[in-house]
């Protein structure tokens, strides 16, 4: 047995070798970045990524691995929780080694970031766009940010349970036919054994999907009236239309209304993957999650809200996912990020990546799946995709107006407002969602200010 | 020994201080300038005055969390002290199996607050779904949430506090006054709670700050539904810095406001009970 003060020093020496260790770790990391640079000779700067979704980290992590052997260019990605990568860009950006990628989510996002961004013009990857509108610019006019993947969304449904009731997606072509359908479902719920909609979950796994998603077509149609991109005061036209969808999407759906709040996005898609409802208001990034329904077996609609000519109206397709550049990071290091991001969309290692599905990656692991808007996206085997683009092709795609939203704590506001109108539908409680979108609207754009 | 300790105090001290300046100092003072300026990143600011606090002011969600917090806390403080109290009393009777129920009691502050929130969430949700309801739904049920939960998990804690105040009472003086012909009640009143005060400034101290400061049971409990209406104020102070662009300096403005609350507060406290307190 040690006595009391052999102990002591024991500890003391344990806590300064632990600490000696510490310090040689992080050192060790760092040159070991650098150490690595075996590939290219001249290779200069660095690269780091704060990526934005988790479910593809290890794939980025893979890729940053091939492009640092294939060039010598060291290349870290960090990916932030999901939810917090506000949280964790904020306080990466305060470091001495700030990110030299990060990503905003489009004109609102950019506002707060707009002192940190890169003029993008002059770039090789800005060659690549297939289309201008994947650029995101500055008020200068100035491209800040570029889109690099594209996603849809709509009401994914199950054929199979569709046809089990009767119908099929040509019986589906507005919003009266898309309620008549909904509620017969509703009334023959026993007999059939499954509901309309899954569950509108107001947990903030899901909630997005309705207080930003759904809440994107009263605005769209509005922009559209009105012939305007962005705006600090909606007038919210189309809010009758934005509740009789809401209506219909609560009132025929697997469990209660008042009881919304509870449920999650898993909830959702669990009752979807498992027959117990017909629709689903999701998109093409949900693809991994619904597979098991069976590609043959899934289609996609638009969603209708009941607006004069919706016969025409395609899916809501767009990005809110717009790599910027740190502006503020070494000259060395912006050209290698800047390399990297343009090797990562022409390379065939870097499109195969982000394009493919199962087995893309060299160690076996899936791609990304994305649609990417580059002249070297590959094919997509995401059958969600597939069918967005096969009804866009006829008819016009929505735009995604939300990235136009004020802030997050509007679309919170919102999603409260729905929450407590679902548990008790008077028209009071719907004021308030009126409330949080007009008004809520304009104090959060006068906030932003 | 005392050679030594006039040796080596910097082996003692400055291990200790350096991590007080680096983990309270140098942030605290940080925290002070950067209430006065606009930024984004926290090494990126600029001077505005004061704006921030005249902002912080005239948010009227702010002003409820603040109303809502201080009811919240003179609850919390209130429940939790009288049943900490009375269990303390019960367990430190000559009974059997006080040791077991003791742990028992305890148990509870052995959890985390976030795991907590959730867990009791999906208790509360439980039985408010037989009527159709949730949790999220109503303020007050929020606020019932957070009360018995905090409850909960506190009591425990406050109860050991108790029993050692209640074993630290000479047996000499209880009988005494016992041998005066004082009842139960006039012990209690006259000598157990009097010789027990420091207990009782210690677990007023610490519940009512920690009624202040509660955060990850309201996070994950209610996380401010409906409507940021069951927000307490440290949660309003992150939703303002991290959830709002623009407002960074607004939320740190509002932390040191809340900083100066509760140290004002715990003050106070602490002077009023402690001029209470007796020498034995």
């Amino acid at each position: 047995m040690l006595d009391r003060r052999q102990f002591v020093t024991a500890g003391l020496g344990a806590a300064m070798v632990a600490g000696i260790a510490g310090l040689a770790g992080c050192s060790g990391g760092n040159s070991g970045g650098a150490g690595s640079a075996t590939g290219g000779d001249d290779a200069k700067g660095k690269v780091y990524y704060l990526n934005f979704k988790p479910e593809q980290d290890t794939q980025w992590q893979e890729l940053a691995e091939l492009y640092t052997e294939e060039t010598g260019v060291p290349v870290t990605v960090k990916t932030a929780a999901s939810g917090q990568y506000e949280t964790t860009l904020k306080s990466e950006m305060a470091k001495s080694e700030a990110p030299t990628l990060f990503q905003v989510n489009g004109p609102v996002g950019l506002a707060s970031w707009k002192d940190y961004c890169y003029d993008l013009d002059d770039t090789d990857i800005m060659g690549e766009l297939t289309k201008d509108d994947y650029a995101l610019k500055g008020d200068d006019g100035k491209v800040k940010g570029i889109a690099y993947v594209i996603e849809s969304y709509g009401i994914i449904y199950n054929k199979k349970l569709l046809e089990e009731a009767g119908y099929t997606a040509d019986d589906i072509t507005n919003f009266e036919s898309l309620k008549k359908v909904a509620e017969d479902i509703t009334s023959r719920k026993d007999e059939l054994g499954f509901s309309a909609f899954g569950s509108a979950g107001m947990d903030s796994s899901s909630d997005w999907r309705f207080k930003t998603h759904l809440a994107n077509l009263p605005i769209y149609y509005e922009y559209k009236a009105d012939g305007i991109d962005t705006t600090d005061a909606i007038k919210g036209t189309y809010l009758p239309q934005y509740r009789q969808i809401w209506d219909l999407y609560i009132n025929n759906a697997t469990c209660d209304p008042g009881l919304l709040s509870t449920k999650t996005a898993d909830d959702a898609t669990a009752e979807f993957v498992t027959g117990q409802c017909v629709f689903y208001q999701n998109g093409t990034w949900e693809y991994a999650n619904v597979a098991e329904v069976g590609d043959d077996n899934l289609g996609l609609l638009p969603i209708y809200i009941g607006v004069e000519g919706e016969e025409d109206q395609g899916i809501c397709t767009g990005s809110e996912n717009y790599w910027c550049v740190n502006k503020n990071a070494s000259e060395d290091d912006i050209q290698a990020t800047l390399d990297f991001i343009n090797w990562c969309v022409t390379s065939d290692t870097g499109t195969t990546a982000m394009c493919g599905a199962d087995g893309a990656m060299p160690s076996g692991d899936p791609g990304m799946g994305f649609v990417i808007p580059f002249k070297d996206n590959q094919p997509s085997e995401n059958v969600l995709n597939n069918l967005a683009d096969e009804i866009n092709a006829d008819k016009t795609p929505v735009k995604w107006c939300f990235s136009t939203m004020p802030s997050e704590e509007w679309k919170n506001g919102v999603g409260s407002a729905l929450t407590t109108y679902a548990a008790d539908q008077t028209d009071a409680n719907w004021d308030g969602v009126v409330t949080a979108f007009v008004d809520g609207w304009a104090s959060e754009a006068a906030a932003a200010k | 020994m005392e050679k030594a300790i006039k040796r080596y105090w910097p082996v003692f001290i400055v291990p200790t201080l350096l991590a007080f300046i680096i983990g309270f100092i140098i942030p605290f003072a940080l925290g002070l300038w950067l209430s006065l300026c606009d930024f984004t990143t926290v090494t990126d600011a600029t001077f505005v005055g004061f704006t921030n606090y005249i902002r912080a002011f005239e948010d009227t969600i702010f002003q409820h969390a603040f109303w809502f917090t201080a009811l919240f806390a003179v609850v919390s403080l209130v429940v939790i002290n009288i049943v900490a109290f009375l269990l303390a009393f019960a367990l430190t009777q000559r009974l059997r199996g006080t040791n077991f129920f003791r742990t028992v009691f305890f148990m509870p502050n052995l959890i985390g607050g976030i795991v907590l929130g959730y867990i009791w969430q999906l208790i509360f949700n439980g039985i408010l779904q037989q009527w159709n309801q949730a949790i999220g739904l109503n303020e007050w049920y929020g606020f019932a949430g957070l009360v018995i939960l905090v409850a909960w998990q506190q009591i425990g804690y406050m109860m050991i506090i108790y029993i050692a105040g209640f074993q630290s009472i000479p047996d000499d003086v209880l009988e005494a006054a016992e041998i005066d012909g004082a009842n139960w009640w006039q012990k209690l009143v006259g000598v157990t709670i009097p010789m027990m005060m420091s207990s009782i400034t210690i677990c007023m101290f610490l519940s009512i700050t920690n009624g202040f400061k509660l955060f990850d049971q309201n996070l994950s409990l209610t996380a401010g539904e409906p409507s940021k209406l069951s927000e307490l104020l440290a949660l309003n102070i992150y939703n303002t810095f991290y959830g709002r662009t623009g407002w960074e300096g607004v939320g740190q403005a509002k932390a040191v406001i809340f900083c100066i609350v509760v140290v004002a507060i715990g003050l106070i406290q602490l002077k009023v009970t402690r001029s209470r307190e007796v020498q034995q």
